[in-house]
């Protein structure tokens, strides 16, 4: 057995050390160990990788000494190594470029216990990527609502508490009915292990047995991990939560947080219900129409908004719009593109995110726009950051936010029901996007600063902020030119999910 | 902030909505959860979709693969280690989101607690006494019931919970100063991270061997004894440690910002 196979295990059992080791170390010897265990984990994540890219195959991993519909088992194939390998990548970078943000706006005696929450974050989100078992999805569901809600609260301001607030009750709400599902689940199959449900699912497709506890199960499922993912209607919680946190928080929360429930669905549409029985439950659609409001109600909310990172925030509520917009079309480029579509968000969000931390610092901490005219030009880095990230999510060509519209469109074009409806409102999200967008650039480059008190502010961001920042904008380039391996892994990723 | 009464008007009808809206989604919820309910395989029946291949080798083959008694510790703490790893963990994560955001490092509450003294149940005798003859009871129960886990109904989780509670009575009954003797802050984060570490690395062997078809060293002993069911009697000890902790922790953080 290849030294490969042991990869998802040791990156998830790296994880959990590194979070409770923590608890006894100070703080920077934590943001020591939380980096360089992350650092450790994309190593591997890259080399499990290479391996499945050479291969072709996928693997499962035995936890115990039990096979699996007895044991625990995690799976490994190109799907979850790429992923596995991004949420660590976009965890560092938003970290270290995180980094002072940090310093400033946390207690020092509760720093160490950030980056603890962290590592444990990670953890969580290792395991919804690679586990094969529905329960031990649902218990790392837990350890990331609550790591995420610890991040979130960190920063101890009024508004970062009451964000919590609401942020653990919505996340609870669906974390309940996910435990709800499960139960029923379990009920009418016997099965926890993904495998093992498929077929079962399969037979009560065919046989046309408990069909109504079907659709609960699909229904309740799919909205646990809407509310957790901020899918239109149930996304109230998210504005807050990330506008108010610490920028490496909030750019944790939007880049891996969300995604890691998107994941979850993903594997319950192929590998719990198949995608056939999904498709005939028709919660496809639910999602379709909500990802489409979303896409629209998003970026509408967002033009609204006069916070810089409220905007940003509402930006993430359009962009899982489009995430669930492809899952929804039910076409296998439409899938392909809403998992480009995770990649894409999870490097140009944090992107943003971080760039807004920069030019905040330059115009006196303020988050409103008005106060920032001119700040592109003191915090040149940031504000290049900033325009490489409005232009990707805006949908501009070479960037890595246009791939995933391209696919969006091609993926549409399969699905002659959903074609037209799509098209119009990626057009109008497209306008839309670049409304709220372009006038924070024209602000940023062209706004008069003569008046501001900020005006002689230098950029005072340390070098790791800059060298965070210059990778993220590479990736950023990377994924939108040489985007065609990417697609072709996801491809052939999600053929063996 | 002064509300002119359009406004006051208008949040009270939204309230009135909201609190209509409440009703009826819970109303709609209840009556889809029953409807599905009611639609489910007959509880115990024979025959049910959950007696199938899963559940009958844990019943017929539990004792001998695992030299657990209890076959729900065989489950948790066996077949199914790497789950009960995550629920630990869970327990673990809330705590040290308490830590972080309750933790009182300025001391403000404390100093405010002392003056305060009628806080401290200094003179209620009768509490104490009964106090007093309950803790030893509970910490033996509590106890027994943790290394009894493999043999009978039990285990970490429940055990821990009650010493955790017997640590919270002890702290009300004699208060804070009195418990820190033997529990204060720094042995406290020793205990819990020492029972984490364990739990990991010891179950992080078995799961690497499991995986790669290594035989495992750990003897699982003579079915019924106390020393049985190979991993089973320490990984109770542990998580019942993890869970005493998270109880009593817990308490004290909400109770006035610090252990």
């Amino acid at each position: 057995m290849a030294f490969a196979h042991n990869i998802p295990f040791i990156s998830i059992m790296m994880t959990i050390l590194a979070g409770v080791i923590s608890l006894l170390t100070g703080k920077d010897k934590a943001a020591r160990i939380c980096l360089g265990t992350l650092t450790a984990v994309a190593l591997l994540s890259a080399l499990l990788f290479a391996y499945l890219w050479q291969t072709g195959t996928s693997f499962t991993f035995s936890m115990g000494h039990f096979p699996a519909p007895w044991g625990n088992e995690l799976q490994a194939g190109l799907f979850e190594a790429l992923m596995a390998l991004t949420f660590t990548v976009v965890m560092i970078l938003s970290l270290v470029a995180g980094r002072e943000r940090v310093v400033a706006d946390i207690a020092p005696a509760r720093q160490g216990l950030y980056y603890l929450l962290c590592s444990l974050l990670t953890c969580s989100l290792l395991a919804l990527v690679y586990t094969n078992d529905i329960f031990t999805a649902y218990v790392f569901v837990e350890i990331n609502t609550l790591a995420a809600c610890g991040i979130v609260a960190a920063k101890d301001t009024g508004e970062t508490v009451t964000a919590t607030i609401r942020y653990l009750i919505m996340s609870l709400l669906g974390s309940g009915l996910i435990l709800i599902a499960i139960s029923l689940l379990y009920a009418i199959t016997g099965h926890l292990l993904m495998n093992d449900l498929l077929g079962s699912m399969t037979e009560l497709a065919a046989s046309g047995d408990y069909a109504m506890p079907c659709m609960v199960i699909m229904l309740f499922l799919a909205i646990g991990l809407a509310i957790k993912s901020a899918l239109f209607p149930f996304h109230t919680w998210l504005p807050a939560a990330h506008g108010s946190a610490t920028a490496a928080s909030s750019a944790i929360l939007s880049g891996v947080v969300l995604k890691g429930y998107i994941i979850l669905l993903l594997k319950i549409f192929y590998r719990v219900f198949g995608l056939s029985f999904a498709h005939d439950l028709r919660v496809a659609d639910l999602l379709f129409v909500f990802g489409l409001l979303g896409m629209i109600m998003g970026s509408i909310f967002a033009v609204r908004e006069k916070n810089l990172k409220r905007m940003l925030a509402y930006s993430s509520v359009a962009q899982v719009g489009y995430i669930f917009m492809g899952i929804g079309l039910s076409t296998a480029i439409g899938m392909v593109a809403a998992c480009f579509h995770i990649l894409a968000h999870a490097i140009t969000k944090p992107l943003l995110f971080l760039a807004a931390d920069g030019l905040m610092d330059v115009s006196g901490h303020s988050k409103n726009i008005f106060n920032m005219q001119g700040a592109g030009r003191r915090n040149i880095l940031a504000g290049i950051a900033f325009t490489v990230g409005a232009l990707s999510m805006i949908g501009i060509p070479m960037f890595s936010g246009f791939v995933s519209k391209f696919y969006f469109v091609q993926g549409s074009f399969q699905n002659p029901d959903k074609m037209l409806a799509t098209l119009i409102v990626l057009a109008l999200s497209t306008v839309l996007n670049a409304m709220y967008y372009l006038p924070v650039l024209v602000t940023l480059y062209l706004g008069n600063d003569e008046n501001s008190p900020y005006r002689h502010r230098k950029s005072a961001n340390s070098r790791n902020y800059k060298k965070a920042m210059v990778a993220f904008i590479l990736l950023n380039f990377i994924l939108g030119m040489f985007y065609e391996p990417v697609i072709k892994a996801l491809e052939q990723g999600l053929l063996m999910l | 902030m002064e509300l002119n009464p359009v406004e006051i008007r208008l949040l009270r009808r939204f309230r009135k909505m909201y609190m209509v809206t409440a009703f009826l989604v819970s109303l709609a919820m209840t009556a889809v959860l029953l409807l599905t309910v009611f639609n489910l395989p007959a509880f115990g029946k024979a025959g049910n979709p959950a007696e199938n291949e899963v559940i009958g080798r844990y019943i017929e083959k539990g004792l001998e693969e695992t030299g657990a008694v209890n076959i729900v510790a065989a489950v948790i703490l066996d077949y199914r280690a790497f789950d009960t790893l995550g629920e630990t963990l869970v327990l673990f994560t809330a705590l040290v989101a308490v830590l972080m955001l309750l933790k009182d490092e300025a001391g403000v509450f404390n100093r405010r607690y002392r003056e305060r003294s009628k806080f401290e149940p200094e003179k209620d005798q009768i509490f104490r006494s009964v106090a007093g003859m309950l803790i030893p009871c509970l910490l033996v129960f509590s106890i027994y019931i943790i290394v009894n886990g493999h043999l009978s109904a039990g285990g970490g989780f429940a055990g821990g919970a009650i010493l955790g509670a017997t640590l919270v009575l002890y702290n009300i009954a004699y208060g804070l100063e009195k418990a820190r003797g033997f529990i204060n802050e720094k042995n406290f984060l020793r205990f819990i991270t020492a029972a984490l570490l364990f739990y990991s690395v010891v179950k992080g062997y078995s799961f690497f061997t499991g995986g790669n078809h290594l035989p495992s060293v750990i003897p699982l002993g003579f079915p019924g004894s106390i020393f049985s069911g190979g991993l089973i009697l320490p990984l109770n000890i542990t998580v019942g440690i993890v869970v005493a902790c998270v109880v009593y922790g817990a308490f004290c953080l909400f109770n006035r910002g610090g252990l």
